[in-house]
C-alpha cells in the first residue's frame, strides 16, 4: 500500500480509538469523586502572588490566601 | 565575550541585508533589507555604546513586568493602526473614490485589506497575547519569567515581523495566503520568534512554584505550540530568488486549499479563540475577585475545544474541489464544537454569579461580560454557517464578514480592552484608572458600533445572497454581480460609521490609560506585615 493510505488506514482507526480513549479519560479523570478539594484549590491560584514571586519556603502563601 | 558575538552577528546581518538590498529584484524586497541593515546597524551601536560599560547588577528578583509595559503600549497603539485601516477601507468599499488615483497600486483596497486583517489580528492580537501570556503566567506559576532579556527579543522581533509584513503588503509582497500573507523571509524570522517565544513561555512553568499548572496557561501553551505548527506547515515554500520575495508553494490545488484552511481556521480556533480564552480565565476572575464559576469545566472546555477546533477547517471549502467526505467532516465537527464553545461561555459568565451587581458599578467587568456574550454568539453563528445549507447561502457574501468581526471586535477586541483597563494601574503601580466614565463611552461606543456592523452585514450578506440565487421563470439568472453591488450601499455605509464608532472608543482609551499612567496619583506601599485574617 502506498503510504497515504497507510496513514489514512492508520488515522481513522487506532489513531480515533487512542484520541478517544484519551479524552474520555481526561474527563473522567476530571470529574472523579473527590477531586472537588484539588479544583478549588487550583481555581485559586491567580489570588495568590499578584505582587511577587513564592519565596523558596513558600511562608507567605497562607497570607496571600487570606 | 557575549556583546562582541552580538556585535559580529549584528555587522555580518547589517552587512549581508545591505549586499541583499543590492541585489534586490523586488521593491517590497528592497525595503524590506533595508529595513533589516538598518535595525541591525541601529542594534550594533546600541550594544557598542555599552560594551565593556560596568553593568547594573542583575535584579533578577520579582517579576518582570518591563517587557510587558512595552506589550501594552503596542498593543494599544496597533489596535489603533489597525482600526483606522479597517475603517479606511470600508470607506473605499462604500466610496470607490478612496482609491486615489496617485496612491494607485499602493493605497487601494487590494494592498490594505491583509494590512488591516493582519494588524488587528497579529500586532494588536498577537501583541495582547505575548503580554498577558508574560503576565498571566508569572502569576499564576509564582515566578519570574525563565530566560532573562530572552523575552525582550520575542518582543522586538516580533514588532519587526509586523513591520516586515506591514511595509512588504503596501508595496506587493503576498503569497496570496488568507491571514498568511507574509512572504518567505519574514515566514522564517518569525519562526524564530516564535520558537523563543515558546521557550520563555515553557521555561517559566517548568520553574513555577504552583504544584499545579493554571487553566489559563494550558490554553495558552496549546496557542503557543498549535501557531508554531499551523505557520510551519502552511508556508512551506520555496523562494523563487534569495534575493527576491517570491516564492511558490509546496502544495498544490485543493491540497494547498486544504492546508491554508486547515491553517486559516486554525488560527482562528488556536489564535483568536484559545490564546483569548487563556486572558478570559484568568482576568474574568480577578476582575470579579472570585474564582472561576468551575474548574472542572474548565478542564473539560479546554480538552474538548482542542480535540474538535483542529478539524473543522474543511467548512471554508464547501462545494469545492475537496471531496465531500472532507467538507462534510469539517461541518459535522464545527457544529460539535459550539457545546465547548458554549460550556467556556458559560464558565465566563457564571463566574459572576453572587456578584451581579458588579455589572452596574464596574464599566470593565461590564467589558469582559459582553465580550464573553459576544464569544457565545459568534461560536453559536459559526457552527450554524458551517452546515452546508446555509453556507451556500452565507459564503462569499458579506455575512462571513459580519461573522468574522463579531466575533474579533466583540470577542477579541473587548477581552482584550478589559484586560488593558485591568493591566494598566497594576503594571504602572498606579492607585485606580484615570476615569471609569471614559470605559463606560469607550464600552457604548464600541458596543454600538459592533451592532451596526454586524446588523449591517447580516442584512447586506443575506441579500446578496438571496439576489446571486435568484432565478427568473426561465431559469435564468435576474442579478448581474454589479446589482448586488449597487444594492449593498447603504449597508456599507452603516457598516463604516460602526467603525468610526468603534475606533473612536479606542482612541478614547488610550487617552484614558495615558492619563493613567501621567495623572493619577501612585499606589500607596502596601503595609509591610498584613496579618492574616
Amino acid at each position: 500500500m502506498e503510504t497515504y493510505s497507510i496513514l489514512r488506514q492508520f488515522a481513522d482507526s487506532w489513531m480515533l480509538l487512542f484520541l478517544m480513549l484519551f479524552f474520555i479519560g481526561v474527563t473522567l479523570y476530571t470529574l472523579r469523586p473527590g477531586s472537588k478539594e484539588q479544583h478549588r484549590d487550583s481555581a485559586n491560584i491567580p489570588f495568590r502572588h499578584e505582587d511577587k514571586p513564592a519565596c523558596a519556603d513558600g511562608a507567605e502563601h497562607e497570607e496571600a490566601r487570606k | 565575550m557575549w556583546d562582541y558575538l552580538k556585535l559580529a552577528l549584528l555587522a555580518v546581518i547589517a552587512l549581508l541585508a545591505a549586499i541583499a538590498a543590492n541585489y534586490a529584484r523586488d521593491l517590497a524586497y528592497l525595503v524590506n533589507a533595508l529595513t533589516i541593515m538598518l535595525v541591525a546597524g541601529g542594534l550594533f551601536l546600541w550594544i557598542l555604546r555599552r560594551t565593556d560599560e560596568p553593568k547594573p547588577a542583575a535584579t533578577e528578583i520579582g517579576y518582570m513586568d518591563g517587557v510587558i509595559r512595552y506589550g501594552v503600549i503596542a498593543t494599544a497603539a496597533w489596535g489603533v493602526v489597525g482600526f483606522l485601516a479597517g475603517t479606511f477601507i470600508a470607506f473605499q468599499l462604500a466610496f470607490p473614490q478612496l482609491n486615489f488615483e496617485w496612491a494607485q497600486g499602493y493605497l487601494n483596497f487590494g494592498r490594505l485589506r491583509p494590512l488591516h486583517t493582519s494588524a488587528v489580528i497579529f500586532a494588536f492580537g498577537g501583541n495582547a497575547l505575548i503580554a498577558t501570556s508574560f503576565y498571566v503566567v508569572q502569576r499564576t506559576s509564582a515566578a519570574r519569567l525563565w530566560g532573562g532579556n530572552l523575552a525582550w527579543f520575542v518582543f522586538w522581533g516580533y514588532q519587526l515581523v509586523i513591520v516586515l509584513a506591514a511595509t512588504g503588503y503596501l508595496l506587493g509582497a503576498t503569497q496570496s495566503k488568507e491571514y498568511a500573507e507574509p512572504e518567505w523571509y519574514v515566514d522564517w524570522w518569525l519562526t524564530i520568534v516564535w520558537v523563543a517565544y515558546l521557550a520563555v513561555f515553557l521555561g517559566t512553568l517548568i520553574k513555577r512554584k504552583e504544584p499545579h499548572i493554571y487553566v489559563a496557561n494550558w490554553f495558552y501553551l496549546s496557542f503557543i505550540v498549535t501557531i508554531a505548527m499551523l505557520h510551519v506547515v502552511n508556508n512551506l515554500s520555496i523562494p523563487v530568488s534569495i534575493f527576491g520575495s517570491k516564492s511558490v508553494q509546496v502544495f498544490a490545488g485543493v491540497q494547498d486549499a486544504m492546508t491554508q484552511w486547515w491553517y486559516g481556521h486554525n488560527a482562528v480556533g488556536f489564535f483568536l479563540t484559545a490564546g483569548f480564552l487563556g486572558m478570559m480565565y484568568y482576568f474574568v476572575p480577578k476582575q470579579a475577585e472570585r474564582p472561576v464559576f468551575s474548574y472542572k469545566l474548565s478542564i473539560v472546555h479546554f480538552w474538548a475545544l482542542i480535540f474538535l477546533y483542529i478539524w473543522a477547517g474543511p467548512h471554508h471549502l464547501h462545494y469545492t474541489a475537496l471531496p465531500d467526505w472532507a467538507s462534510t467532516l469539517g461541518m459535522v465537527f464545527s457544529v460539535v464544537l459550539w457545546m465547548p464553545s458554549w460550556g467556556g461561555m458559560i464558565n465566563g459568565l457564571m463566574t459572576l454569579s453572587g456578584a451581579w451587581d458588579k455589572l452596574r458599578t464596574d464599566p470593565i467587568i461590564r467589558m469582559m461580560v459582553v465580550s464573553v456574550g459576544f464569544y457565545g454568539m459568534s461560536t453559536f453563528e459559526g457552527p450554524m454557517m458551517s452546515i452546508r445549507a446555509v453556507n451556500s447561502l452565507s459564503h462569499y457574501t458579506d455575512w462571513t464578514i459580519g461573522h468574522v468581526h463579531s466575533g474579533a471586535l466583540g470577542w477579541n477586541g473587548m477581552i482584550t480592552f478589559g484586560a488593558l483597563y485591568f493591566l494598566v494601574p497594576k503594571l504602572w503601580n498606579r492607585e485606580r484608572l484615570y476615569s471609569l466614565s471614559m470605559v463606560s463611552w469607550h464600552f457604548w461606543l464600541a458596543t454600538i458600533g459592533i451592532v451596526l456592523y454586524a446588523a449591517s452585514m447580516w442584512v447586506t450578506g443575506i441579500m446578496e445572497g438571496l439576489m446571486w440565487r435568484e432565478v427568473d421563470s426561465q431559469g435564468f439568472l435576474v442579478n448581474a454581480f454589479a446589482d448586488t453591488v449597487g444594492a449593498k450601499f447603504p449597508m456599507y455605509v452603516v457598516r463604516a460609521l460602526g467603525g468610526v464608532l468603534f475606533i473612536a472608543g479606542a482612541l478614547i482609551m488610550c487617552v484614558n490609560l495615558w492619563k493613567t499612567v501621567t495623572s493619577t496619583p501612585a499606589k500607596a506601599a502596601a503595609p509591610v506585615a498584613a496579618p492574616a485574617e
